[in-house]
């Protein structure tokens, strides 16, 4: 099986801006003062909280949960006070409950914290338990609970687990640096949950614009005659987990279904080796690695930054805002990251950037009309027409777009990037899925 | 939330001071433009453009900056008049004046490009919407007009030599017939009186001889002044096929398509390189069968756009009343277009059916 050079149909080459963060070392942010911990930071139920105002925790202390299986707990990235427990914006758009702590500076480890046992004593079961108590999700994009998709159904034959390295969202470098500071801890993750899924073969694929990655994690796997690397082209958006199935097994996920139909599990780079740092430390996921870049930022940096600080602190750490900045704050990268209204948003586990675009980078374009020059259909890797998609979308005819297939757009921007008409094509097709979504909901 | 005494300190430091821009992503723009594009083209355009004053001396040149000249000043008139914006700096119309100039033939009187580009411009490229929305080639639904009406002009085709005041272009000799003895001259006085293509061009053509290939490879032969150049329209499409601008699969599809439906017609070997250098082919089938708003824009559909209008042209140049068959088959095409696109969407990944 060929792993060198892979590839999907579709897809743009976007300008990288990852020389401004890639070779700088993974750097500990500055304490905060205060926490932020949101109590719903990952797709499925919001956990409840587990302590109260006035209340002492320690780092690693779970400190919310829910009932709900398609959930994950919270923990605490500091040791201190709870403060209050009170609603506010997070960098998913949404307004949410977070328990506010004011840190002692002692940053002690609560007892829970402690090694979990060799891989060869944990059983599967073991293992994703781990895996759940340490509130993992997926750290990349959605924030799925990784403990659910470590379990699936029983008539869904797995073969193959995939850590997803490709980091194609540009600027970003938090999953490039941790691959290549951290290699064995991914190899131990990936062999975990090799067990845990019961697998046979495991497959880290990595963009080929991340050599020194390849070769560290080469080297940690060269014994390990179950894992292999796989190299792929540069090329937006191959970290879509679909599109890495795709590219590396040549599978197809059908439309509207999921990885685990094609006998596939992807996890993030960095999901993964929280998994490690779950079994071998015994950390919950309380802190992450996030890129803080963009040309509106002073020095951009790699940090290792508590779950809970506000983004407003790691901008102060790379020394604040260039001249004509901010125009634009952005939750991840450019093409798929949100854009924020405040700096006081906490960091989540989902964040892997905080990019920040000068006022000129952030100016809105003009707008011209569509010329048909097809570039859209082009490079859209679910093979969609969007201009079609968005003008029905604009005209609120929905039940034409969801006939154009809307609901298989995965938002990735593509053709909005590549629109020389520089039409919100993306844009308009976000929003006809929103609506379309919203009248089948209604409907049932 | 009151964070108190905590933030001041230094992250206070960073407080914003303007509003943030909040928009749905993505957040950055590729560097491409439709003034780019427009520009690309025009670039493309220009070794066709210097051939054609080269070829057919100053009156290309006249006819060609009257033509552009004339495209912006209409375009820009209906969009005060329809109090739209004006978007001329977008260059499209100038394309449109370009290509249509490229159609006549040196002799045409100055006005027959005004004339030519009102109608382009405001009948068929803005009163349908403007740019984008143009279910025709504007240029060629111009030639199709003009061709119609003034045959006299736009049929009577000067050879590039000044003592040439008339002569037969390759496509209309191969109709009409060739000199039996391949010795007669090729300067032959047209009739300017008849009202339609072939009456004027057969009256021109009978007993003339086809040029020789390399004259029709690099220009030298009568024809519209912007056609005759297979090199330097070969040299423009290979500029734009490497800048992305246009779809090879569309011209590749086209002329392929005619060569064979030429053979399949019967068409003697001999004459097949004269079929694909001559008349038109050239400049249809890379420059107008490529204009995006009037073709497909599935991948599939652009094939059978190409190849659709290779066969029509082919049928029109061999059983047809016309020697020439590129604009109408083009024309007959961009009809088609929204339906080819509507039975060719491309099938989603992961489509399950």
């Amino acid at each position: 099986m060929n792993l060198e050079n892979l590839t999907f149909k579709g897809g743009v080459n976007t300008p990288h801006y990852k020389e401004l963060t890639e070779n700088l070392s993974i750097e500990k942010a500055m304490d905060p003062d205060v926490v932020y911990i949101p109590l719903h930071q990952h797709t499925g139920a919001p956990c409840e909280p587990l302590v109260k105002v006035g209340d002492t925790v320690k780092v690693g202390q779970k400190i919310g949960q829910s009932e709900a299986f398609v959930s994950a707990p919270v923990h605490s990235s500091v040791s201190g006070v709870v403060k209050e427990i009170t609603s506010m914006p997070i960098p998913t758009g949404l307004t949410v409950k977070c328990v506010v702590i004011e840190s002692d500076g002692k940053n002690e480890l609560h007892e829970s914290v402690k090694p979990k046992g060799s891989l060869e004593d944990l059983t599967p079961k073991e293992i994703i338990e781990i895996i759940k108590e340490a509130g993992i999700t997926g750290m990349g994009g959605a924030g799925f609970p990784a403990h659910v998709k470590l379990s699936p159904p029983a008539d869904k034959k797995i073969d193959t687990i995939l850590v997803n390295g490709a980091e194609c969202e540009p600027y970003l470098t938090a999953d490039h640096r941790l691959m290549v500071e951290y290699p064995e801890k991914i190899v131990f993750g990936l062999k975990a949950i090799m067990k845990a899924v019961g697998v046979e073969r495991g497959i880290i694929g990595i963009e080929k614009n991340k050599p020194d990655a390849i070769q560290a994690l080469r080297e940690a796997a060269k014994d390990e005659p179950n894992i292999q690397i796989a190299t792929l082209k540069v090329k937006y958006p191959q970290g879509d987990e679909k599109r890495l199935i795709n590219a590396i097994l040549g599978r197809v996920v059908p439309s509207g279904g999921l990885p685990m139909d094609v006998g596939a599990i992807v996890c993030n780079a960095s999901s993964v080796k929280a998994m490690a740092d779950a079994i071998l430390e015994g950390k919950p996921l309380y802190e992450r690695i996030i890129t803080v870049t963009g040309h509106g930022i002073k020095e951009p940096k790699n940090l290792l930054a508590k779950i809970g600080t506000p983004f407003k602190n790691l901008i102060e750490q790379c020394g604040g805002f260039t001249e004509n900045a901010p125009g634009k704050i952005i939750g991840g990268g450019p093409m798929m990251g949100i854009a924020q209204y405040s700096i006081d948003v906490p960091v989540i586990k989902g964040s892997n950037g905080v990019l920040v675009l000068t006022e000129e980078e952030a100016k809105p374009k003009l707008v011209q009309p569509c010329i048909k020059c097809g570039k859209c259909l082009q490079v859209c890797p679910v093979r969609l027409q969007p201009l079609y998609l968005a003008d029905y979308s604009m005209k609120k005819n929905f039940e034409k777009a969801e006939e154009y297939h809307a609901l298989d757009c995965i938002e990735c921007g593509g053709c909005s990037f590549i629109c020389p008409a520089k039409r919100p094509l993306a844009e308009s097709i976000r929003f006809a899925k929103r609506e379309i979504i919203a009248k089948r909901k209604s409907k049932k | 939330m009151d964070s108190k005494t905590v933030d001041t300190s230094r992250a206070g430091a960073i407080a914003l001071e303007k509003e943030l821009l909040v928009t749905s992503s993505p957040h950055i723009r590729s560097n491409q433009s439709v003034q780019r594009i427009m520009l690309d083209v025009i670039i493309a355009l220009a070794p066709a453009m210097i051939g054609s004053v080269y070829f057919f001396g100053v009156n290309a040149l006249k006819l060609i900056l009257i033509s552009v000249a004339s495209s912006l000043f209409f375009e820009a008139l209906i969009q005060k008049i329809l109090n739209r914006p004006i978007t001329i700096s977008d260059l499209s119309a100038v394309i449109t004046g370009i290509l249509l100039a490229f159609n006549l033939p040196a002799s045409a009187p100055w006005w027959l490009p005004i004339i030519g580009s009102a109608f382009a411009i405001i009948v068929v490229k803005q009163l349908f919407g403007g740019l984008g929305s143009n279910f025709m080639n504007p240029a060629l639904a111009a030639r199709a007009m003009l061709l119609a009406s003034w045959p006299q002009h736009m049929a009577k085709f000067t050879g590039t030599r000044p003592d040439v005041v008339s002569a037969a272009t390759p496509l209309a000799i191969m109709k009409y017939g060739m000199s039996p003895d391949g010795g007669a001259s090729a300067t032959v006085q047209g009739a300017t009186s008849s009202t339609v293509e072939g009456v004027t061009s057969a009256s021109g053509a009978a007993g003339a001889e086809l040029p020789e290939l390399i004259d029709m490879f690099i220009g030298n032969i009568p024809g519209a002044i912007g056609e005759t150049s297979v090199l330097l329209l070969l040299i423009g499409a290979a500029y734009l096929i490497i800048r992305q601008v246009i779809d090879w699969k569309i011209p590749v599809f086209y002329i392929g398509t005619t060569f064979l439906m030429l053979v399949l017609l019967g068409v003697e070997p001999a004459l097949l390189p004269y079929h694909i250098f001559g008349g038109g082919l050239m400049l249809g089938a890379f420059f107008m069968a490529t204009d995006y708003a009037s073709s497909p824009v599935t991948p599939l559909g652009r094939i059978i756009f190409a190849v659709g209008a290779g066969i029509l042209t082919a049928i029109i140049r061999v059983k047809g009343g016309y020697p020439e068959g590129v604009s109408y088959s083009i024309l007959l095409m961009n009809v088609a277009a929204p339906l080819i696109e509507k039975y060719t969407r491309p099938k989603v990944f992961g489509e399950v059916k």
